[in-house]
């Protein structure tokens, strides 16, 4: 479904990412870890298109088409879905307006018809249901003065809405409590198919109990130094990320 | 170059929609202006004396006046010589019923998506129709004039209710009031009457369109709205004009009077031809509207769309006189290329517990200057006086700018006055959130721009509240920051 290869990306001159391989199929969830600074949230942006980061080298290709060369939005309506660390505010737009808005064009880009305002009402509070999410939240401003959970619920409930082929989860987990965790990581369990992928990035283990990753990537200085199963997340949480570095350094001498 | 930078180069706004004129035969005034021009005028429109007086009295005095500076709008000195001050369409003389207005004139506001023919009209709106310098046409008279309330032409007021024109004529707006209002009072061509008798709730949106069709022609329209002792309206006032190389001269005088326990709402959709993206042309906004709430528990509710014009000098206000009145005044600004708008409203506590609410929301995009000028103004008896004004602004690329001038003046100390002020940038991150969700960058635009527009627009009357999403969204086109 996605196929990373040799990216390279950098920031205002900076070089960040500095070669990536990764390999997703449909069916798999696939946790990205690693130090802070070691370009795990550059590479969900550099994904879903963010403007700043500048692709120097490498090729993206996701379910056949040259990813790198469509625009944001054209990746959100060809299935890319990022589920922001820190989601954003819009006042006096509401949740619902907003989503319609998106649901809509996803559609039309698709070839399906729009939803009228009754069905769009039905889908939505069939998927509310999946995040535990308050329909009065829906009608507030986006995100403004929500809790970290409520912008973090409200990003799953998006997801589900969108229903996107890949889904980037960008440290979804951090600021939540442990309730907050269960239902997000719920509800991203039960979006899962065999023809969906999910990309998980995070630094820590935790999030990964809930939601069971087949495979494990290590990411340092812009470059996956080390990939395993969920046991390698388990060796990380109990040994830290300094030997994976003095192996890297070791290697690199 | 960042991406506001790139995207603001790549896409310019979108070519106003109403910038065609159409060639008709007129009858004008020669160029300029003197004595004799507004003696021709009010000949032609076979005016009474008093009224003609009452122009000569204003000229004089607008002879002893200079142009304001003060404002934050900068523009080449208009030659007021160079002006037609009369301009009217041949064939459109005072047609009797709408079935014997020119068809040509109906196909004009047809093509701007007015309807004056009543059995194809809106549902629930009355429409006062004028092109350059006289009333074209008033759909629903019969109607209205069933529950007793005046909708017409200023000119045929002028006539029919001389009474109600001598009494309010300049009682809210003086003639001297200003420079250009005592222009107006000088030249004024026509524009609407509307009077609302005691007990009546105006049961449609009133509303009048306003159209300039001729070249070199100043458009001087005068409205004058009196709602009698606890009466209802809402009236709605749209605009635009022909897309012209030069600029053009638009100097209203709108006048509302409240009477106890009446209200009155004044919604006003501004889209006159802004100028090209290079600042070329457009039409010089000067309009002076006031509001009296003369009796207790009256309330004027100001509501206006600014989108067009290249210079705008306008500030809806209210006198709040009777005891208990209430003024509110809900703007939004838009300006994009090279345009510039200094509005904002005057509050003036006058009655006991009076209290006031200013709403402004400007958005400033290209290389255009948007001022919020207001005054709250709290007099010695005005005992528990109340304001709150909020003023944000949103700016959008790096060229444009965005500037408050909150006056206050208490002079109770009793009074209560608060003021809020914003100014946020459409960020980078808003609209790639937006895109991330599927959305284009024009739709993102439209949606944060219409939401920080929203407390606003809920204040238009349903049917307009859509048009003017739409028509801010399009003023906005292609200038993404």
């Amino acid at each position: 479904m996605l196929s990373i290869k040799n990216l390279h990306a950098s920031i205002e001159g900076t070089p960040i990412l500095r070669g990536i391989n990764l390999e997703v199929k449909a069916g798999e969830v696939h946790a990205i870890m690693g130090p802070n600074g070691s370009g795990k949230s550059t590479l969900a942006s550099v994904l879903a298109g963010r403007e700043e980061y500048e692709v120097t080298e490498g090729e993206v290709v996701f379910q056949g088409k040259d990813l790198l060369e469509l625009a944001p939005e054209d990746r959100a309506r060809e299935g890319v879905f990022l589920a922001f660390q820190y989601p954003v505010e819009i006042p006096g737009v509401s949740t619902t307006n907003f989503l319609r808005t998106a649901v809509n064009q996803v559609r039309e880009y698709r070839g399906l018809p729009a939803l009228d305002a009754v069905k769009f009402l039905s889908v939505m509070k069939e998927k509310m249901k999946l995040v535990e999410i308050d329909q009065k939240l829906l009608s507030r401003s986006l995100n403004e003065g929500f809790s970290g959970g409520e912008k973090k619920r409200n990003e799953i409930f998006q997801m589900a809405m969108l229903e996107p082929t890949l889904s980037i989860l960008d440290e979804t987990d951090s600021g939540l409590d442990i309730d907050a965790l269960r239902i997000v990581s719920h509800g991203v369990n039960t979006l899962k198919s065999d023809k969906t992928a999910t990309i998980v990035v995070t630094h820590y283990q935790r999030l990964l109990d809930y939601i069971v990753p087949d495979y494990v990537h290590v990411l340092y200085n812009g470059r996956i130094v080390k990939s395993g199963t969920k046991e390698l997340a388990m060796e990380l949480e109990e040994k830290g990320y300094d030997w994976i570095k003095e192996e890297v350094n070791a290697a690199s001498v | 170059m960042s991406k506001d930078n790139k995207i603001l180069e790549e896409l310019t706004s979108k070519d106003y929609e109403h910038g065609w004129s159409v060639d008709l035969e007129t009858d004008e005034a020669p160029i300029g202006l003197n004595e004799g021009i507004i003696r021709w005028i009010s000949a032609k429109k076979e005016e009474p004396g008093w009224l003609l007086e009452w122009r000569l009295k204003a000229f004089n005095n607008w002879l002893t006046m200079t142009e304001p500076v003060w404002a934050n709008v900068h523009y080449p000195k208009i030659d007021l010589q160079g002006l037609r001050y009369y301009s009217a369409p041949k064939k459109s003389n005072k047609p009797k019923s709408l079935d014997e207005i020119d068809p040509e004139l109906l196909q004009i506001y047809e093509r701007l998506g007015i309807n004056l023919n009543e059995q194809k009209r809106l549902q629930g709106i009355a429409v006062d129709a004028v092109l350059d310098s006289v009333s074209v046409g008033t759909t629903f008279k019969e109607t209205l004039s069933k529950l007793g309330i005046i909708f017409c032409s200023f000119s045929e007021a002028v006539h029919e209710h001389p009474e109600l024109v001598k009494k309010y004529l300049g009682s809210v707006v003086p003639m001297t009031d200003n420079y250009y209002a005592a222009l107006n009072s000088a030249v004024f061509s026509d524009g609407s009457f509307c009077y609302i008798p005691t007990g009546v709730r105006c049961p449609m949106e009133l509303s009048t369109y306003f159209r300039i069709n001729a070249a070199n022609t100043g458009q001087f329209e005068r409205t004058l709205i009196i709602a009698d002792e606890g009466s209802y309206v809402s009236y709605l006032e749209g605009c635009t004009a022909p897309q012209r190389d030069e600029n053009q001269l638009h100097a209203a005088v709108v006048e509302i009077y409240a009477a106890k326990n009446s209200e009155v709402k004044y919604s006003t959709v501004q889209n006159w031809y802004p100028g090209d993206k290079s600042g070329k042309g457009g039409i010089y906004n000067f309009v002076t509207k006031r509001g009296i709430c003369a009796g207790d528990h009256s309330k004027i509710s100001w509501t206006q769309v600014e989108t067009g014009s290249a210079v705008t000098w306008k500030y809806p206000s209210c006198i709040l006189k009777g005891d208990y009145s209430i003024g509110e005044f809900y703007s939004v600004a838009v300006t994009n290329n090279y345009q510039q708008a200094d509005t904002g409203t005057k509050m003036i506590h006058i009655g006991k517990n009076t209290r006031s609410r200013i709403v402004s929301k400007g958005i400033s995009a290209g290389r255009s200057q948007n001022s919020y000028r207001g005054q709250v103004q709290v007099m010695k008896r005005a005992s528990n006086a109340r304001n709150f004004s909020q003023c944000d602004s949103l700016l959008m690329g790096d060229r444009c700018g965005a500037h408050t001038f909150p006056y206050i003046d208490i002079q109770n100390p009793t009074a209560k006055v608060e003021h809020e002020a914003t100014t946020s940038k459409i960020g980078e991150d808003q609209l790639f959130y937006c895109n991330q969700r599927g959305i284009s960058t024009e739709d993102a635009v439209a949606l944060i721009v219409n939401g920080y527009a929203k407390e606003v627009l809920n204040q238009l009357p349903m049917e307009f509240a859509v048009e003017a999403q739409k028509l801010l969204a399009l003023t906005l086109e292609g200038s993404v920051g």
